[in-house]
């Protein structure tokens, strides 16, 4: 009883907010009113006892992709009002296609009913002793493995894809090079000086450190050349 | 649990790691080079697992491995392989050479040879997303570039919105029928009077999935901006091998799992062959640009392999096969031309620039003059032959309507195919094309002694198709 009226709560709010995702007028609202609905899914799947798929509704999509959208519609000036200018124009074509598309849909589920069997056809019940975490575990790494690895290629051919498209190595940025940083010698740091008794620092004349030529023309410029940050206490020696 | 199956499939992808690795760590000048070598050796050791393999069902039914597949997966290797060695001298020439390039064409084929394995819905969908994401990067490769970026993009989402319906299909399917494996849903649907109306329906949103994959008509509207916008290596690219993939898994999966509902969903079939017939034939008269004419020309082309899978016999499906091959190298050597046209530094498209071809390089005129006759279907070169097994078998099954029409839209296209010969030979000259480079050469002379001696000794390709298109059907 109280988890159908659970049910039929989180299913009016997600219906609801997922309407307000595609109507709300700020892009704001819109992934706010996203993250609503993903909530509510997630606790949709709670109560069909698939804690693991709510977890990862959470967790994946509200912590990671939801604020990534959100970082997108508020760092990027995109003006939606242009880009819904065509809307009016082709609403009537577009919804009188839906309808039709919907109606015909609607024709052919109308007819489908649940047979009253199907639960015993499942491919892979859950075994009785684990919980469906596990349960889901042992499936994509026994049965499915061979789509589970090849999502993965997906994911890396688009992880290549966006390096591809958009990085650009920038002839001023600034690399750490770490060759450069171990195969430096104490010598071109460091010095010590027998100071004579009374005769303070300032009045020491030391000449500067020869300048290392740069490596490459083409190569970015290492940070550090001259004895810029990153070394720490090594400075003192080298003050006039 | 058969896992060897897949060994082709592991290899590729794990040497594409391994050179993904090498192109990052080793930053020597020529590294993109070095990457290309590499991944052609890589499809040479998938092409050789491939032939030392033996045939079966693995993976808990999803993955299957018959002559079929390997018929398929050797040609998506060839077209890949030719389409890898044009594009290392050309990225260079246009300043992208870069290393990512042979690594995302060698992740696609990947996916590519997992379609082509598909026995299962979920493969399937898995394979061809993983051929799709590295195709769309591809297709924007040239990122400085206005309309490569456009035909990324463009792609991007009409092809997104394809594997949607796909997808809406496959749902479907599952919904009414309990399963996702090829072997359950014959069963399934064995009995075509009992067939529920939304496994129809199902069906039908897959067909559209994979049409839009083969850009037949009225899913085409993509191809011809794609092919005009991508880098010219990619266009080959896009024209052999991911067709091949498709067109095979539109075979596996009508004749499968579907088969017994084909003389149902024939009439759609025939509709959207003669449809792309009748485009491809029109559409490209107007043409200006050579590489929108390919598109156009593709689009045909599927149109008249669809014709087999519509007669749907052992004599179809073999046709639809050889037409594969003949179509593969008739599209490289013809590629390969398109990929010479380059005058002082500036790479053109146009028709008209053709002119004069004959007088300043006969070798590349008379290549491209034999791609062209063989394009439009001219006796004794291998378009012809593609054609004539593919019209053969529907006159079998007295498809004559098919047939008739096949042959009049061939009669239209021989113009825009001659109109380029004609340019090439009669009108006044243009000022040279720079030097051809090596490589280019040696693509277009093998793919066209191939397109013009296929008829000397056709044998072997008609006997492999033979062997292919008996075990698709069983």
């Amino acid at each position: 009883m109280i988890a159908s009226i659970a049910f039929y709560v989180f299913a009016a709010i997600l219906l609801v907010s997922a309407a307000m995702v595609v109507t709300a007028r700020n892009p704001v609202h819109s992934v706010l009113f996203l993250i609503l609905s993903f909530f509510n899914a997630a606790a949709l799947f709670l109560l069909a006892g698939a804690e693991f798929l709510a977890m990862i509704l959470v967790i994946v999509y509200v912590g990671a992709v939801a604020v990534l959208f959100l970082f997108v519609v508020m760092m990027l000036d995109v003006n939606f009002a242009e880009l819904r200018g065509g809307f009016q124009r082709y609403l009537p074509v577009g919804a009188t296609v839906g309808a039709v598309l919907f109606v015909e849909l609607a024709l052919v589920l109308g007819g489908w009913q649940i047979a009253p069997d199907a639960g015993q056809l499942r491919f892979a019940p859950q075994p009785p002793d684990v919980h469906n975490t596990a349960a889901l575990g042992r499936l994509i790494y026994t049965d499915y493995v061979l789509l589970f690895q090849i999502a993965g290629l997906v994911l890396m051919v688009a992880m290549i894809g966006a390096i591809v498209l958009t990085l650009r190595e920038r002839k001023t940025s600034r690399h750490q090079s770490i060759a450069a940083q171990v195969g430096r010698d104490v010598r071109d740091t460091l010095e010590l000086v027998n100071m004579p008794l009374g005769v303070g620092v300032s009045e020491f004349y030391r000449p500067l450190v020869e300048q290392p030529p740069p490596l490459h023309s083409d190569q970015p410029v290492i940070a550090h050349a001259g004895g810029g940050h990153g070394d720490g206490g090594h400075h003192a020696a080298e003050k006039r | 649990m058969n896992w060897q199956l897949a060994w082709p499939e592991i290899a590729l992808a794990v040497c594409g790691m391994a050179i993904l690795i090498f192109g990052v760590l080793w930053k020597g000048r020529s590294n993109a080079f070095a990457c290309s070598m590499l991944t052609a050796g890589a499809f040479l050791l998938a092409a050789l697992l491939v032939l030392s393999q033996g045939g079966g069902l693995g993976y808990n039914g999803l993955f299957v491995v018959d002559p079929f597949s390997s018929y398929l997966k050797l040609l998506i290797l060839a077209g890949a392989a030719l389409s890898l060695i044009l594009s290392v001298d050309w990225n260079e020439r246009e300043g992208f050479q870069r290393f990512e390039f042979p690594v995302l064409m060698l992740f696609s084929v990947t996916g590519m040879m997992v379609m082509a394995s598909a026995s299962n819905l979920m493969t399937l969908y898995m394979g061809l997303e993983l051929q799709s994401l590295a195709l769309y990067v591809l297709a924007a490769f040239n990122r400085d570039d206005a309309r490569s970026s456009e035909a990324g993009l463009k792609y991007f989402v009409l092809s997104a919105l394809a594997s949607g319906l796909l997808l809406y299909g496959i749902s479907l399917c599952y919904g009414f029928s309990g399963t996702m494996n090829f072997a359950d849903l014959a069963k399934a649907a064995a009995n075509p009077a009992g067939v529920s109306p939304g496994l129809i329906v199902g069906i039908v949103f897959v067909l559209v999935g994979l049409a839009f994959k083969i850009s037949a008509v009225p899913f085409h509207m993509w191809t011809p901006d794609v092919y005009e916008g991508a880098p010219t290596p990619v266009t080959l690219f896009f024209a052999t091998s991911p067709k091949v993939a498709a067109m095979g898994l539109l075979l596996r999966v009508m004749v499968g799992p579907f088969g017994h509902l084909l003389p149902q969903l024939q009439s759609l079939i025939v509709l959207i062959s003669i449809a792309s017939m009748v485009l491809g034939a029109l559409a490209a008269i107007g043409q200006t640009n050579i590489k929108r004419l390919m598109a156009y020309s593709s689009i045909g082309h599927m149109g008249y392999a669809l014709i087999g899978l519509a007669a749907g016999t052992t004599e179809g499906i073999r046709g639809v096969l050889i037409y594969l091959v003949i179509y593969v190298f008739m599209t490289v050597a013809t590629f390969a031309g398109i990929g010479a046209m380059r005058r002082n530094g500036r790479t053109i498209e146009k028709i008209s620039d053709l002119a004069g071809l004959g007088r300043n390089d006969p070798m590349l005129a008379l290549i491209l003059v034999i791609c062209m006759f063989s394009l439009a279907g001219i006796p004794l070169l291998s378009g012809f032959f593609a054609k004539l097994y593919i019209f053969l078998a529907a006159v079998q099954v007295g498809m004559w309507t098919l047939a008739v029409i096949g042959v009049l839209t061939s009669v239209i296209g021989a113009f825009y195919y001659i109109r380029v010969i004609k340019v090439m030979y009669f009108d006044q000259p243009e000022a040279p094309f720079d030097r051809r480079p090596a490589s280019l050469s040696f693509v277009a002379v093998a793919a066209g002694l191939f397109t013009t001696f296929f008829f000397v000794f056709p044998a072997p390709i008609i006997g492999a198709a033979q062997v292919a298109a008996k075990a698709l059907l069983g």
